[in-house]
């Protein structure tokens, strides 16, 4: 490794060259005001920086998202996506010419028949939209005009891990930042007592599958944009609350002692690390006040209750986790994790969907018009939807009653609303078997690239530069699906 | 007085760089390269491959599938090529960057040619185009990458100014420090230094009575403090910690279910290995051939559980052979991050975009480890709790017995047995290149070999694993030694000499002091890869045992501290954290190995996430009573789907992959974790306890909390402010008596009767201490 005096002096040149780069980036984060100012002297290195954020590109529609994940993959063919050939031809094998090659999981792979078999539940057409919704969600179907049902989602993955993985990193390999956690890096926080990105969970009686933390973890992004778990109960957030036998005050009192004791520190050490950990003391007892007041539903009158459904009164449902998602969304949380666990309908699926849509289907289509009235909607986007479709034949014994149906990749059926989506809108087709999209597909990178759009977000920019390669939440594919913007 | 003089000049610089801010340097912001000089030698390492990485190696570099007019930069071979689409003109000409017509392209101001392209959101300053430029007129030249040069000791320089330093070590800081008009700091207190050097070394703060002893018998030579750490057990299970991120090693499968599984012993060896501090060629060999070893051990065999703490599927639904390829693509890509420093990964799918290993090359590698005879997925979580079955084969079965004789480091109860996994090559395979990385999309076959680029894998070694682990640790070997003597620098100083720790590739960061860190590793090497004799060098050194403040002259001309003209410091990982207080507080419980433990954890966590109807085994989480909540933390249970919160808090990676860097963030989430966890409370109730026990007199207990917690005495100020809190804390629970009982009630650890109010006061005061940011720094 050759090397003469002058060019020993270049790595700090470019110390200075990132250093001032950051200056520029400051310019779009003054926002963040004072806070932004003991992070120039921290030098952090360039990889941080490669966006000016806090900032969109362009003007947003959308200033926060609600996502109302439906955990396990709710089956299309008895929510959204309406096939009367399955009853014509039930019991039929699936043609091959349909099937073409499609890999199965282990659970099906080995049935030497693949039956088609209808739904156990009615359809009707809704609004002007006349979008069909089956019987088990009457709410939703009450908002036919407010939500937009896209018909054509699909994806790679066949099982639940790198299915939901996918959705939420936009990667089916562990690792990524989360879609919120990007949001929260590109955008930054709009209440700096409440983090930037939550998540409230809930399960149904349904057959269900696990959630990971790393489904809202920061990934190689700062950890101050990874999700916090919300949790229903006294402690909502972990280690919010303060021990037994020390008041409000006492605890002021000591937090006192810490920063002045801090503060003799830093001017002995000069390290202004121990400035933003003061800030960061300061932030949580903020936190210790704001996040109880933003979870007590107290205060809420008995109509909104009623909007709701009762469970909504109930800590830990999905009901409450709606209501508290809109109460969230009010104090200026960006993004909006919610799960609901139970929908992987391997068997008994007439049952457990009826179970489950009760869970879920007042509550959302509760959100969305509460929403409305609030005059939120316009720029808070709402999603609901899972991780992949289901087969359109049996799993396990062939009872039109009660049966299942495997994991199924290539069509599945989400909704939007709000939030610079175009209202009561049937995008995309699937085959008459409801298969195959047909019309419009619209792949989980093109859904990110789209919500990004919506959020004022050029997913091609938003990058982070880890391992020496720029990465994106869209990866490298990824187009924004115009027809669905407002 | 004289810190009164230090606040205000730093106000005073922080005053005038503000309005410097404002008045100046926003307003050209544009051009962030204004002022920058360009050097009289323009080095392509250096200066100009970073450059045409980072901008130009998509279309015009190793991948040829993305190549653009068939134009690649990477190569000299090849940049100087006739250009295919512009007959008679070339893209670079030595000495003429008027004919050249990449950097026509970079400075036009014509966005139809501009380079890089406009949609490619990316572009040239200033200073990179005149960087360029200059670097045509010197003749262009090529070099192979730094990195794959085989590292060299060149000479060690000479100071005509100054006599500071120890040894090598010192001598190239200084130059660069010299270099830039700065002066070294000076030397740490003896106290801090004893404490700096006992984290560094065992993760543990050191006990009052070894810094007393220390401190009677001091000399100035702190050789005698290294080695008595170095040879206490704390040093292998603090190396062991930091394995584990590397080694992905948990407790449980990861994906789906999540389960049980038994890797646990593997996890003692470690501890042992660097106890016995075998040689970093060696404890490599084992972890990735020691079954293939000739008359291999069971203890060598144990070690290449290495390559199977990946996460393994228990997912009813999955497809075996995606599975299968996902471990093997696993254990590929850990050896090249984790031991490499090569992002591999990117070569998965594709030709690596930046650096020369095709993929090709990629799937060379990966067939090393092809050959194991596994399954994608071996039974589902149900069928495993129904058969307690916690190991895939392949595996080894450990009883009780063995362990009083030959593996007599696992810390194993009597009359059990033990299944861990291990690797063999009782399955060959060919391997092919996987198109796009997917299982099922086979194409050109492979054999076992390594990157030319790096080093030639040498002909007469087995192409298996062994053979590999020969080509790893072979002395011209341009990487093994480098990463990991960069791997103990970023232990010790918090950011490497090459800050991308896992990236020694053309998109990594360069190193800042390039000829230290091939000093030091050709110097590891010749000690027979000795790591204890590594940590003493570096330890040894002046600029290790510099104090860590923050000088103005250093902030401004050096505000990363590259040059190390101080030491830097920083805040400890959770683990350090959590057995910080455990020790401080008395409560450690100082066993070795052993099953991994369930100390406090906010209830519900994994019942609120876990897959429900008790699926699987990890379903509820019972913390585990009596000693085992104060075991040191690298034994804390590791549920990969949901790890220990007052962990991932502190900015612990998931275990999901091979991690060498962690963050060290700043956030309210950790303020609540020191503030309210029941381990932090009850540590400070139970100092608390035993300091009023111990100390009749108010100021002795307040400067005894505080010695105990921080390693030195407190300043007048210091104690002034704690005498005064536990005071009002005192009045405070005076009245209110039964607040005070409330508040010590914490724990389950065995309550001394003490007087409530004291005790209470006094915990208070020692939870101040526990939030203090020297607490939990490494000063």
């Amino acid at each position: 490794m050759e090397k003469d005096k002058k060019k020993s002096e270049n790595p700090l040149k470019v110390n200075r060259r990132h250093f001032f780069s950051q200056l520029s980036v400051g310019i779009g984060s003054l926002a963040l005001g004072s806070l932004l100012i003991p992070d120039l002297f921290k030098g952090v290195t360039s990889e941080r920086l490669t966006h000016p954020l806090g900032v969109a590109h362009f003007a947003p529609k959308a200033k926060r998202v609600i996502y109302l994940f439906q955990a396990g993959a709710p089956s299309q063919l008895e929510t959204f996506d309406y096939k009367p050939t399955l009853r014509k031809r039930m019991g039929e094998d699936l043609p091959e010419s349909i099937r073409n090659g499609q890999r199965l999981t282990g659970m099906t792979a080995n049935q030497d028949k693949f039956p088609l078999m209808p739904p156990a539940v009615d359809f009707k057409q809704h609004g002007e939209s006349g979008t069909w919704v089956s019987d088990f969600f009457p709410h939703t179907a009450k908002i036919a005009d407010e939500i937009t049902v896209v018909r054509s989602m699909h994806t790679e993955a066949i099982n639940h891990d790198p299915a939901i993985t996918f959705f939420q990193t936009g990667s089916q390999i562990s690792g990524r930042p989360s879609m919120g956690s990007w949001l929260s890096y590109g955008l930054g926080s709009e209440n700096k007592n409440l983090p930037s990105f939550v998540v409230l969970t809930s399960r149904g009686k349904g057959n269900s599958q696990g959630l990971y933390s790393k489904l809202w973890s920061s990934g190689f992004l700062d950890s101050k944009h990874q999700g916090v778990l919300l949790r229903s109960g006294k402690d909502p957030v972990l280690y919010l609350n303060d021990p037994e036998g020390i008041s409000r005050s006492d605890k002021r009192h000591l937090l006192d002692q810490v920063s002045s004791l801090n503060k003799l520190h830093h001017a002995e050490t000069g390290d202004d690390e121990i400035e933003s950990r003061i800030a960061q003391y300061e932030m949580a007892y903020r936190m210790q006040m704001s996040v109880p007041d933003v979870m007590d539903i107290s205060k809420e009158p008995e109509s909104i209750i009623k909007l709701y459904g009762e469970d909504c009164q109930v800590p830990g449902t999905y009901a409450a986790n709606a209501l508290q998602a809109r109460r969230l969304a009010e104090n200026g949380v960006r993004f909006i994790q919610l799960y609901h666990q139970g929908w992987d309908q391997h068997g008994n699926l007439p049952n457990e969907m009826a179970g489950q849509a009760k869970d879920v289907d007042q509550a959302s289509a509760a959100l969305v018009l509460d929403l409305k009235q609030r005059g939120m909607l316009e720029d808070t986007l709402v999603i609901w939807g899972g991780e992949f479709g289901r087969g359109n034949y049996c799993q396990g014994k062939f009872d039109p009653t009660n049966y299942g149906r495997d994991h199924h990749p290539r069509a599945f059926s989400i909704w939007m609303a709000g939030g610079g989506i175009k209202p009561g809108l049937n995008y995309g087709k699937t085959d008459e078997f409801g298969y195959n999209v047909v019309e419009n597909p619209v792949h989980i990178n093109d859904f990110h690239a789209t919500l990004m759009h919506t959020l004022g977000l050029d997913h091609e920019q938003l990058t982070y530069k880890y391992q020496g390669r720029r990465f994106r939440l869209t990866d490298v594919a990824g187009n924004v699906i115009k027809d669905l913007l407002t | 007085m004289r810190q009164k003089l230090l606040v205000l000049f730093i106000l005073v610089f922080l005053a005038g760089f503000l309005l410097a801010l404002k008045k100046g340097v926003f307003s050209v912001s544009n051009d962030e390269s204004i002022g920058l000089i360009i050097p009289d030698i323009v080095d392509y390492n250096f200066h100009i491959k970073p450059i045409l990485s980072d901008n130009c190696y998509t279309c015009h570099g190793p991948d040829a599938n993305k190549r653009k007019a068939g134009l690649r930069l990477d190569l000299e071979g090849t940049a100087f090529l006739e250009l295919k689409e512009s007959p008679g003109k070339f893209a670079l000409v030595p000495g003429e960057p008027k004919n050249s017509k990449a950097y026509l392209h970079i400075i036009t101001d014509d966005p139809e040619v501009i380079m890089p392209p406009s949609d490619s959101k990316l572009s040239l300053n200033s200073y990179e185009k005149k960087l360029i430029k200059k670097w045509i007129e010197q003749g262009a030249k090529f070099e192979k990458h730094w990195a794959f040069i085989p590292p060299a000791k060149k000479e060690v320089p000479k100071s005509e100014e100054s006599q500071w330093g120890n040894n090598e070590i010192d001598a190239f800081i200084l130059e660069e420090l010299e270099l830039n008009n700065l002066n070294p700091s000076v030397k740490a207190s003896t106290e801090t230094l004893i404490r700096r050097i006992s984290l560094d070394l065992t993760g543990l703060p050191p006990d009052a009575d070894q810094v007393k002893g220390l401190l009677d018998n001091h000399t100035d030579d702190f050789s005698f403090t290294i080695d008595k750490f170095l040879a206490s057990s704390g040093y292998g299970e603090y190396m062991t910690q930091s394995w584990l991120d590397l080694a992905r090693y948990a407790d449980s499968h990861g994906y789906q279910d999540d389960s049980y599984r038994t890797m646990w012993p593997w996890r003692d060896w470690v501890i042992h290995a660097f106890n016995k501090n075998l040689p970093y060629d060696e404890f490599l060999t084992w972890q990735l051939a020691g079954d293939l070893l000739p008359n291999a051990t069971k203890e060598q065999v144990l070690a290449t559980g290495f390559n199977r703490n990946h996460p393994i599927t228990q997912e009813g639904g999955v497809i075996q052979e995606e599975y299968r390829v996902n471990y093997v693509l696993d254990r590929t890509n850990t050896l090249g991050k984790g031991i490499l420093g090569l992002t591999l990964e990117c070569a998965r799918c594709h030709e690596h975009k930046y650096d020369a290993i095709s993929q090709k090359n990629y799937y060379e590698l990966f067939s090393f480890f092809n050959q194991v005879d596994e399954k994608g997925l071996q039974m589902d979580a149900v069928q495993a709790k129904n058969q307690k079955y916690y190991a895939d084969p392949p595996y080894i079965e450990i009883s009780a017995d063995e362990t009083e004789d030959l593996l007599s480091f696992i810390n194993m109860e009597k009359n059990t047995q033990i299944k861990v996994m291990v690797m063999n090559d009782s399955a060959p395979k060919t391997s092919f290149i996987l198109n796009r990385g997917e299982y099922d999309q086979p194409t050109d076959s492979v054999e076992p070999s390594t990157p030319q680029t790096i080093y030639p894998f040498p002909k007469g070694l087995p192409q298996n694993r062994l053979g590999l682990a020969k080509w790893i640790t072979d002395k011209n070997n341009p990487l093994t030694a480098r990463v990991f003597v960069n791997r103990i620098w970023t232990m010790l100083f918090g950011r490497g000499l090459v800050e991308t720790t896992e990236d020694f590739g053309v998109q990594g960061s360069l190193p800042t002091h390039p000829e230290l860190l091939d000093w030091l590793a050709v110097d590891f090497m010749e000690h027979n890869w000795d790591i204890k004799y590594l940590l003493k060098k570096i330890m040894l050194s002046s600029t290790y045992q510099q104090e860590s403040k923050f000088r103005p002259d250093l902030r401004q001309v050096d505000p990363e501290n590259k040059l190390l003209g101080r030491m830097p410091r920083f805040r400890m990982s959770g683990e350090m954290i959590r057995d910080y207080i455990l020790t401080t507080s008395g409560l450690l419980n100082a066993k070795i190995g052993g099953s991994s433990v369930k100390p406090y954890q906010p209830a519900g966590l994994w019942e609120e996430t876990n897959a429900g109807n008790n699926r699987g085994i990890l379903t509820t989480y019972v913390p585990d009573d009596g000693d085992d909540l104060y075991r040191r933390s690298l034994y804390t249970f590791w549920k990969r789907t949901l790890p220990p919160p007052n962990m991932t808090i502190f900015d612990a990676p998931t275990r999901d992959f091979c991690e060498v860097r962690r963050q060290k963030t700043n956030t309210p989430l950790q303020a609540l974790a020191l503030q309210n966890d029941v381990q932090v409370l009850e540590a400070a109730r139970v100092l608390a306890e035993r300091t009023v026990v111990e100390r009749v007199e108010n100021q002795d207990m307040i400067t005894d909390v505080f010695r105990r917690i921080l390693v030195r005495s407190p300043a007048d100020e210091e104690l002034l402010t704690l005498k005064k809190y536990y005071g009002d804390a005192v009045n405070t629970y005076l009245k209110d008596i039964e607040g005070a009982k409330k508040l010590i009630a914490v724990g389950e650890y065995e309550h001394l009767n003490t007087d409530p109010v004291k005790t209470a006061a006094l915990m208070l005061t020692a939870q101040v201490i526990y939030n203090l940011d020297e607490t939990i720094t490494k000063e």
